[in-house]
């Protein structure tokens, strides 16, 4: 199939940056995007032109470092997956398809369709942590877990940080990457030492790096590819509320 | 003090300031309505003069409903001041935009035109408030409400600007109600239902009896006439 990419190019964090149309009339439909644009890259170091810059890593939905919007879509169309799950069968032959960076003030563009993520390692040095203690292993049936509560917080432990809500989000809120992790360590006997302070201090870290609130538009929770509920942000509401009553 | 304001410097502490306000806007919708419906009533406005007097007038009731208005005044200004202020907030953490954004695909519409309805809403209450709080409370001429109402809802023009302000409304509040819960970390599994049930007599029924005052007007023209 042959497909026309409408690529951001963007030399540096200074650059203006631009959108450039690339050709690429060799795609099987089995490939996945990244490979479709592994096959583009080629093409251009072929023909003496820099290659398009994208974040990958593990390629199979675990590391969340692929991320792009896709025609508009975070990831592109289809829900639950990351780029690297998106396969060209899910275009038709001859479509145009855009390609973006995450558009985010806390996100700047590092280059072409890579943009600097750190603003989420900060929320997490800021209260993603709980204090363990030193010394020997503990017993494994030490700490008690209920099972509604343990399924709970793994499925917020699902959020691999990959920017998706950010980036869907009309006011680039990280909300739901800050509710999962809030969510999951405040279920958790293990992170009630900390509780308080992480969901203030890390509610404070997400305003510091200039992310918007949220309203509730609940676009996230579709775009996120572990599909990570908004009943995190509603628990994440409640924790501050708890925390500053 | 510090602390309320670093609260509600906070963007997870505006939006609960703003979801109270909201909720406490949506009582004051129910004893507006209530009150409204005796202007259907073919009693050439006894009741529902009997009822704006006692609003105005009562002894007993004069300070704490004039404390009551005040705070209803008071969180319709801080309602809408945080609605501006995190609307900017929000428009800043974007400066550059999509060129393709499929937000559409991923949100309803009332969430994502909240501000543009709010604003329809703020227009359709200075207009109202001039037309009717001012005028029965302060004004020079007639201090009918009964009358003020069926005059003014006579003109077609103004009915259906009435009539369109009830529809902004309802959108405003089918995203706005459910919306205040989750921001107040209520709406979790176990009430999710019960809000959304309870969210249609605010975005549907409430509205839709609004607007019926002034379609009803317009459909007796002469009902005023009559009732004398």
């Amino acid at each position: 199939m042959k497909v026309t990419l409408k690529v951001w190019r963007q030399k540096d964090k200074n650059d203006e940056g631009r959108f450039v149309d690339y050709a690429a009339d060799e795609v099987s439909p089995d490939m996945s995007f990244l490979e479709m644009l592994d096959v583009v890259n080629v093409g251009l170091v072929k023909k003496g032109e820099i290659p398009i810059a994208f974040d990958h890593d593990c390629r199979e939905g675990i590391c969340g470092s692929c991320g792009m919007m896709i025609n508009g879509r975070a990831h592109g169309p289809g829900r639950g997956i990351a780029t690297c799950q998106l396969h060209m069968r899910s275009f038709q032959d001859g479509d145009e398809i855009v390609v973006e960076p995450w558009r985010a003030q806390a996100f700047p563009v590092i280059k072409d369709l890579m943009v600097d993520r750190t603003a989420l390692d900060r929320i997490m040095q800021a209260g993603g942590y709980t204090s363990a203690k030193t010394g020997g292993v503990p017993d494994g049936n030490a700490i008690l877990v209920p099972k509604p509560a343990a399924d709970e917080a793994f499925d917020a432990a699902a959020c691999i940080g990959c920017g998706a809500c950010v980036a869907i989000c009309p006011n680039s809120s990280a909300m739901l990457f800050v509710a999962a992790k809030v969510s999951q360590l405040s279920i958790l006997p293990q992170g009630q030492a900390e509780r308080e302070a992480r969901v203030e201090n890390m509610i404070a870290q997400m305003d510091e790096e200039l992310f918007g609130g949220c309203s509730n538009t609940y676009a996230c929770e579709a775009e996120c590819p572990k599909g990570i509920s908004v009943r995190h942000i509603g628990r994440l509401n409640h924790e501050l509320l708890r925390a500053k009553l | 003090m510090n602390g309320i304001i670093a609260f509600y410097n906070s963007t997870v502490g505006r939006k609960i300031v703003m979801s109270l306000t909201g909720l406490f806007i949506c009582l004051f919708l129910i004893e507006h309505l209530i009150g409204n419906l005796l202007l259907l009533l073919q009693d050439g406005g006894a009741s529902f003069n009997a009822y704006a007097e006692f609003l105005t007038t009562n002894p007993y009731a004069y300070l704490p409903l004039r404390i009551i208005e005040l705070f209803l005044f008071f969180t319709i200004i801080v309602h809408a001041w945080s609605g501006i202020t995190v609307w900017l907030k929000n428009r800043r953490a974007r400066p550059v935009k999509y060129n393709t954004y499929g937000i559409a695909e991923n949100a309803k519409f009332a969430s994502r035109w909240m501000f543009g309805t709010a604003l329809l809403i703020l227009l359709f209450l200075i207009i109202h408030l001039k037309e009717f709080f001012f005028e029965m409370r302060f004004g020079e001429g007639n201090h009918n409400g009964y009358e003020i109402a069926h005059q003014t809802f006579a003109n077609p023009y103004y009915s259906g600007f009435y009539i369109f302000a009830f529809i902004v409304l309802g959108f405003h509040l089918y995203h706005g109600f459910q919306s205040a819960f989750q921001t107040l970390g209520l709406r979790t599994k176990k009430y999710i239902s019960l809000i959304e049930a309870v969210a249609v007599i605010f975005w549907f029924i409430i509205p839709l009896g609004f607007a019926m005052i002034p379609i009803y007007i317009l459909l007796h023209p002469y009902s005023m006439a009559l009732a004398k």
